[in-house]
C-alpha cells in the first residue's frame, strides 16, 4: 500500500471552475465546480440522482474531458497529459463503477486480477493476494464463476475487489454499497476506511445519507451540477 | 491455484468474427483468382504472338507456262533453302478447301478460284526476315507476296492486351474491395467491442497494450481468412489445370501450376491491413472520443 509520503502531490484531486457538457449543444451537467481533495483524505460525494456525481467521477478517472476549467489528479492536469501519463495515473486509481463493468467472458478471479495483469505482473506474483481478497469479499468459493452467473451483490463485491487489488492511491466508487446488504455495506465501508488509513485517498459517490452519517466522514454535495454551499 | 493460467483477455470466438472471416475470405479468393486469370491471359497473349511470329504465308502467282501447284511447289523449294526457315510447305488445293469448308460450305468450293499458298515455318531462335523471303523468291523468278502476319499479330496483340488489362483490373478491384472490407469490418468489429476497450483502459492497460491485443486478434483472423480464400483459388486453379489443358476447360486461358504463387501474398496483405485498421481504430476510440466529445 502506498504511503502518504510516496504520493507526488499534496492534493490528490483538484477541480478549478470545471464545466462539463456531453456535446456542444447539450446543457452543462457540471457547472463551475471547484474543490480540492487532499492526498489521504476520505470524502463522500452526495446528491440526488442526476445531480452529476457519476460525471464528476468520470472527469477524475479521465473517462471524459472537462468542457471548461481544469481537473488535476496528483498534480497533473488531465487535459494536458500524454496517453502514457494517463495510463500511469489510472494505475494509481481504483474505480468501482455504478454498472460494475465486469468482463463477461472472464472468471471472477481473472476480473479481479485484471488491473495487475494489464500492468504486466505475472500470475505467480498476485495469485495469493487475489484469492485472499476474493475470500475477504465473500467470493472465495466463486473464483471460477463468470459474471453473468453472479448476483448483483456478488458483482458489486467483485467490482470492489478489482478496484482495490492494485492497492491504489486514489479510490473512486460510484454507489459501492447499492446492491449489497447492510452487513456487507458496513464491511465494504470498513475496507475503504482501512485503505484510507494506509494512505489511499477515497471518494465515494452515494445517495445513502444514512451511510454518510454513520461514517462521520466529510462530504461534497452536488445539486443540479453545482457544489452546494458549505462543500469543500 | 498452482496450475492457474489466466484466461484470454478477448473472447476466444464470437459470432461476428465469422462474418468478418467470410467476407475477407471471399474477397481474397476473388482477388487471387483474378490475378491468376491475369497471368493466364498474359501467357495466352504471349503464346498467340509467338505462334504467329513463327509463321509466314506466301501467296504465289503462277507464270502463264506453269500451274499454280507447280509455282507453289517451286516457291516452297526456294524458301526451304533460306536461312532462318525451318520448314516450308506448299498448300495443296485439297488442303486449302479443307481449311475453307467450315466457313464457305461444300457447294461453291469446287468452282471457287483459290490462291496458291505456301506455309513457311520459321526458325524460332533466328527467324528469317520477310524481306529475305521476298528477295529469295524474286531471285528465283517467282511472282509472290509474303505475309508475315504482322497486321493480324498486331490485332491479336491488342485483343490480348485488352484481355490482360481487364483481368488485372478485376484483380486489382477485388484486391481493393478485399482491403476495404478488411478495414471496415475490423473497425466495425472493434467498435462493437468499445466497452472492452474502455474497461481495459480504465483498469490501467496502456494504449499500446490494447492496440497490440486487438491488432493481433484481427491480423490473425484476416490472415487465416486470406489463406482460406487463397487456398480456394488454388483449388479452382487445380481443377481447371487438371480437368482442362489445351482442349479442355481453359483453351483460351492457359492456367499453370506456377500461378499458385500468386496466392501467397493474400494472407500477408489481409493481415497487414487488418492490423493497421485495428491499431488506428483503437487509437481513435481511446483518444479522439475523449478529446472531442465533451469539449463544447
Amino acid at each position: 500500500m502506498p504511503s502518504q509520503a510516496a504520493a507526488p502531490a499534496s492534493s490528490a484531486v483538484r477541480f478549478d471552475a470545471v464545466g462539463l457538457r456531453y456535446g456542444a449543444d447539450s446543457p452543462e451537467v457540471l457547472r463551475d465546480v471547484g474543490f480540492t481533495l487532499p492526498a489521504g483524505s476520505f470524502h463522500f460525494l452526495t446528491g440526488a440522482s442526476g445531480a452529476g456525481k457519476s460525471s464528476l467521477l468520470r472527469l477524475i478517472y479521465m473517462g471524459a474531458a472537462p468542457s471548461r476549467g481544469s481537473v488535476s489528479v496528483f498534480g497533473q492536469d488531465t487535459t494536458r497529459i500524454t496517453p502514457a501519463d494517463r495510463t500511469s495515473l489510472r494505475r494509481r486509481m481504483g474505480m468501482v463503477f455504478h454498472d460494475f463493468r465486469l468482463v463477461d467472458h472472464m472468471t471472477a478471479f481473472d476480473n479481479a486480477a485484471l488491473p495487475l495483469r494489464v500492468a504486466g505482473q505475472k500470475p505467480k506474483t498476485y495469485m495469493e493476494d487475489v484469492q485472499e481478497l476474493l475470500t475477504w469479499v465473500g467470493l472465495g468459493a466463486r473464483t471460477g464463476a463468470y459474471p453473468p452467473s453472479l448476483s448483483a451483490g456478488e458483482k458489486q463485491r467483485l467490482a470492489i475487489a478489482r478496484a482495490v487489488v492494485g492497492r491504489p492511491w486514489l479510490i473512486l466508487a460510484d454507489e459501492p454499497t447499492g446492491a449489497v446488504d447492510d452487513d456487507m455495506a458496513v464491511r465494504i465501508l470498513r475496507l475503504f476506511v482501512e485503505l484510507n488509513r494506509l494512505g489511499a485517498t477515497v471518494l465515494i459517490a452515494t445517495h445513502d445519507r444514512e451511510l454518510v452519517g454513520r461514517s462521520g466522514m466529510p462530504s461534497l454535495h452536488l445539486e443540479r451540477g453545482r457544489l452546494s454551499e458549505g462543500a469543500l | 491455484m498452482s496450475a492457474y493460467r489466466p484466461g484470454p483477455l478477448l473472447p476466444a470466438r464470437e459470432g461476428r468474427d465469422i462474418a468478418l472471416f467470410a467476407v475477407v475470405a471471399i474477397l481474397c479468393f476473388l482477388a487471387v483468382f483474378g490475378a491468376m486469370a491475369a497471368a493466364a491471359a498474359d501467357r495466352a497473349a504471349a503464346g498467340w504472338s509467338r505462334s504467329m511470329a513463327a509463321e509466314a504465308t506466301v501467296q504465289v502467282n503462277p507464270r502463264p507456262d506453269e500451274s499454280g501447284d507447280q509455282a507453289a511447289a517451286r516457291a516452297a523449294e526456294v524458301l526451304a533453302g533460306v536461312p532462318g526457315v525451318a520448314e516450308s510447305e506448299a498448300l495443296s488445293r485439297a488442303e486449302a478447301e479443307r481449311l475453307l469448308r467450315p466457313w464457305l460450305g461444300e457447294a461453291i468450293l469446287p468452282d471457287l478460284p483459290l490462291p496458291h499458298l505456301v506455309v513457311v515455318r520459321l526458325d524460332e531462335a533466328q527467324p528469317a526476315a520477310p524481306e529475305m523471303l521476298s528477295r529469295a523468291l524474286a531471285e528465283a523468278g517467282l511472282d509472290a507476296r509474303v505475309d508475315d502476319h504482322s497486321v493480324w499479330r498486331a490485332d491479336v496483340g491488342r485483343a490480348a492486351l485488352t484481355a490482360k488489362a481487364a483481368a488485372i483490373g478485376l484483380a486489382l478491384l477485388a484486391a481493393l474491395a478485399a482491403g476495404a472490407s478488411v478495414v471496415f469490418a475490423s473497425r466495425a468489429a472493434l467498435q462493437a467491442r468499445q466497452e472492452m476497450v474502455e474497461v481495459l483502459s480504465l483498469t490501467g492497460a496502456a494504449d499500446r497494450f490494447i492496440a497490440n491485443l486487438f491488432q493481433s486478434r484481427f491480423a490473425w483472423l484476416a490472415a487465416v481468412a486470406g489463406a482460406a480464400g487463397g487456398l480456394a483459388a488454388c483449388a479452382l486453379l487445380a481443377a481447371l489445370v487438371l480437368g482442362g489443358g489445351d482442349r479442355g476447360l481453359t483453351p483460351a486461358l492457359p492456367f499453370d501450376w506456377s500461378d499458385i504463387i500468386l496466392a501467397a501474398p493474400a494472407p500477408v496483405l489481409a493481415a497487414g491491413l487488418a492490423a493497421l485498421a485495428a491499431r488506428l481504430t483503437v487509437r481513435r476510440l481511446l483518444h479522439v472520443a475523449y478529446r472531442t466529445e465533451t469539449r463544447g
